[in-house]
């Protein structure tokens, strides 16, 4: 009994709560990417670069508020910092709509146009970002660091194995859950909302009903600046910030939306929830757990990994390529077109 | 406009300028530098011309070009560098039948697939085919790879190469992308244009991973270093008779002589293979297969209505591009003279070639040559650039100013900026490239 607790805590510390604050973090970024894809119609693959500008923009103020004394007491000081700097991160990126993508969208040009000033932007975000706070790791996660610590859980319970509940990784979540409560509030009751959910739908149709177009671009944008700059911020504080490391997160978050389905926010959020838990589950380590249930003569003496951590770009990979062949448009059927 | 072929006024002027660069940096900097610029841009300019054959004549959007070009530079070592007998004899045969394992369990998984309906049973019966399988091969590949990683591993630890000329890793480098194309583009093609992107993001990322981390194989982050050269060696020259008699002819010093005759004779392999590339790509557009091409890639339904196996002209001419970034690989490899998983970054490998395939002008064989001159020269003198710019922006702070002190070290991130607006202002303002494509191509 006391063998099968042990077993279960060290899942739930090493896998369970990882991998729900991970998929947390993807869900957002790829609430952003679905979003973008279901108005505008292009893959953006400038929103890692997003994340990482709006998450540069939060430990900047996160310094000037540690400098000025100010803090938020258990909770990290970034969230102050949030509101400001999503404001920044809409402006920067309604300013490239404004130079850039209106002028495409008025053109009419092919989605694949799109997507390569997609990649002018990646390249002139990721050239600021490294500019302003350079290439190397920022650490700026401050306040409580633990909700819950391995020795407070081991004197609670008894066991041998501590659980590990980080205030990062409670924040992801918590957060998220409201970001997604408000986003489907929005989308699904103001008038805003249905506005963009028709445009999505049926552009002409939505045109016809006298919906502004340029207006719901608008809002688009600011949502996805917003999903953005939260989800890479969380990011951050979990596992530290660096420029590079978000240009990468573009293939899992991609990953994610497109299993979901691209163009729908429900399928994002159980993408991101697939992507993050095939991650963590194939590459954790059984060893330990396996030592706990079976019998000692039975205890494996490899590491029973199942894939080294080094591949784990290869899961979202063939998760992706799994769900393309067998569902062309996703889990929850997105656009195909 | 001329309908024979020969090249346009355009084209001279762009390339007399970037001539008259070139020159300029030989003057003012060094002329040693001017020719390895000049080394990193032919091979720039064969991924680029790689790129065009995807995207220009075929519309297919390859974001995989670090993984391809990074095949190409393992194909050097394993070509090159000299065998470790050692580990061969350590693990060499345990290896060989994890292999076998492997591949027993995929033409098993084959046949299991051929021999049962479709349905549960089938998936069943080859889930615990590969799962045996793979156990089967671990259980001699583990120890394997632990017996041949720790020979020597400060100065080996890896399996070593074959041994023979490093030119021939060139042709092998070609192969082995064209091999992955043929994989990844059976599963991959015929997905939209920006799932293929994603697909092909990931696979440049997975071959990176294995690059890496497959240390018996590559020596991963270990780096090789020292590969074989196909040119002589400064040290030859600067003692040679004629080097020696050279120098005092043309009243320089023997060690920049030296340099400078390696760099020329690089030089001369990578020109070679480009003027034979652009001889070939030249041919292929202005044949029917090039047309043909060019038709599927303006209308798809169109073409395969009139008969055109469209998939199967994707995957030839994925397979096609993806052997010339390869090969292109190889030769980076080859003149850097080592192996460096590490200094693979997507930027610079994939997404710095399609600025230069927009920029030249895509579908134009002529145009993505020079792009890829024009876009590596401004990609490597950017950072002298923006750093003179940020002294003289900044001459008015004093020197301890922090602000100053920032903009200076962070001057050389510059690039990346002026890469995006080149990129941006291109797409608005001159869309279909410096040299775009001509439509009267092959028609006579």
């Amino acid at each position: 009994m006391q063998d099968l607790l042990n077993a279960l805590v060290l899942l739930a510390n090493f896998v369970f709560i990882p991998a729900t604050a991970y998929g947390s973090q993807l869900a957002l970024g790829a609430l952003g990417v679905t979003l973008v894809y279901g108005i505008l119609r292009f893959s953006n693959f400038a929103h890692g670069d997003t994340m990482a500008f709006g998450t540069m923009v939060v430990i900047l103020l996160t310094w000037w508020f540690q400098s000025k004394g100010i803090g938020l007491g258990v909770l990290p000081t970034a969230l102050m910092g949030i509101p400001v700097a999503i404001l920044l991160t809409a402006c920067f990126v309604l300013l490239t709509d404004r130079w850039v993508y209106r002028y495409h969208r008025q053109k009419k040009a092919p989605s694949v146009v799109f997507l390569i000033a997609s990649i002018g932007v990646m390249f002139l975000m990721n050239g600021v970002v490294r500019f302003v706070i350079g290439p190397g790791d920022q650490r700026f996660e401050d306040g409580e660091r633990f909700i819950i610590t391995a020795r407070a859980f081991r004197e609670w319970s008894g066991l041998n194995e501590g659980m590990v509940f980080r205030t990062s990784q409670g924040l992801s979540i918590a957060v998220a859950l409201l970001v997604v409560i408000a986003l489907f509030w929005f989308l699904e009751k103001t008038r805003t909302g249905k506005s963009m959910r028709a445009y999505s739908d049926n552009e002409n149709l939505a045109l016809l009903s006298g919906i502004n177009p340029e207006r719901v671009v608008m809002i688009t944008w600011i949502l996805s600046a917003a999903l953005a700059t939260i989800a890479g911020t969380l990011y951050g504080l979990d596992k530290g910030f660096r420029p590079f490391t978000y240009f990468q997160l573009l293939l899992p978050i991609f990953a994610a939306a497109i299993v979901g389905g691209l163009g729908s926010p429900l399928g994002a959020i159980a993408g991101g929830f697939i992507v993050a838990f095939s991650e963590v589950v194939l590459t954790y380590a059984y060893k330990k757990f396996f030592t706990y249930l079976l019998p000692d003569e039975w205890a494996p003496d490899g590491l029973m990994q199942l894939l080294s951590t080094d591949y784990k770009f290869a899961i979202s990979f063939v998760i992706l390529v799994l769900v393309l062949l067998i569902r062309p448009t996703g889990i929850f059927g997105g656009k195909s077109t | 406009m001329n309908t024979s072929g020969r090249t346009s006024t355009p084209a001279i002027l762009a390339f007399g300028a970037m001539a008259l660069a070139v020159i300029w940096v030989g003057q003012a900097q060094s002329w040693s530098l001017a020719l390895s610029i000049l080394n990193y841009c032919v091979i720039a300019a064969i991924m680029s011309l790689g790129l065009n054959v995807q995207w220009g004549y075929a519309g297919l959007f390859n974001v995989g070009l670090m993984g391809f070009a990074a095949l190409g530079g393992m194909a050097a070592v394993l070509v090159s560098m000299p065998p470790t007998q050692q580990a061969w004899q350590a693990g060499g045969p345990a290896l060989l039948t994890a292999m076998l394992m492997a591949l027993i369990t995929i033409i098993a998984a084959i046949v299991v697939y051929k021999i049962f309906q479709p349905g549960g049973r089938r998936h069943l019966v080859m889930t615990l085919v590969m799962m045996a399988g793979l156990i089967a091969s671990r259980w001699f590949f583990d120890p394997a790879v632990k017996a041949i990683e720790s020979v020597d591993p400060s100065r080996t630890g890896y399996l070593g190469g074959a041994g023979l000329p490093i030119l021939i890793s060139w042709v092998v480098g070609g192969l082995l992308a064209a091999a992955a194309a043929w994989l990844i583009g059976k599963i991959t093609l015929g997905l939209r244009a920006d799932y293929l992107a994603i697909a092909t993001l990931g696979i440049s990322e997975i071959v990176l991973s294995m690059l890496r981390y497959e240390e018996w194989l590559t020596r991963g982050v270990k780096n090789v270093n020292g590969l074989p050269r196909p040119v002589p060696y400064e040290v030859d020259i600067q003692q040679s008779q004629w080097g020696l008699a050279w120098a005092s002819k043309l009243g320089a010093n023997v060690q920049d002589f030296a340099s400078i005759v390696v760099k020329l004779s690089y030089l001369g392999l990578s020109l070679l293979v480009l003027a034979i590339l652009f001889w070939l790509c030249q041919a292929a557009l202005k044949s029917p297969w090039g047309r043909m091409m060019r038709a599927i890639r303006d209308n798809e339904t169109a073409a395969e209505a009139m008969g055109k196996d469209v998939k199967r002209r994707h995957l030839q001419v994925f397979v096609l591009g993806s052997a010339v970034i390869g090969l292109a690989g190889a030769m980076m490899v080859t003149l850097d003279g080592q192996f460096t998983p590490n200094s693979y970054n997507p930027l610079r490998f994939t997404f710095l070639i399609w600025v230069m395939v927009i920029v030249g002008g895509s579908g134009n064989n002529l145009g993505a040559i020079l792009g890829g001159f024009m876009i590596w020269f401004f990609w490597v003198q950017a950072e002298p650039i923006g750093l003179w710019v940020m002294e003289v922006g900044t001459s008015w702070m004093s020197p301890e100013n922090p602000l100053r002190k920032h903009l200076l070290e962070s001057a050389a991130h510059m690039r990346l900026m002026i890469m995006g607006l080149i990129l941006l202002l291109t797409l608005r303002f001159r869309p279909r490239g410096i040299l775009p494509e001509r439509n009267d191509i092959g028609r006579h």
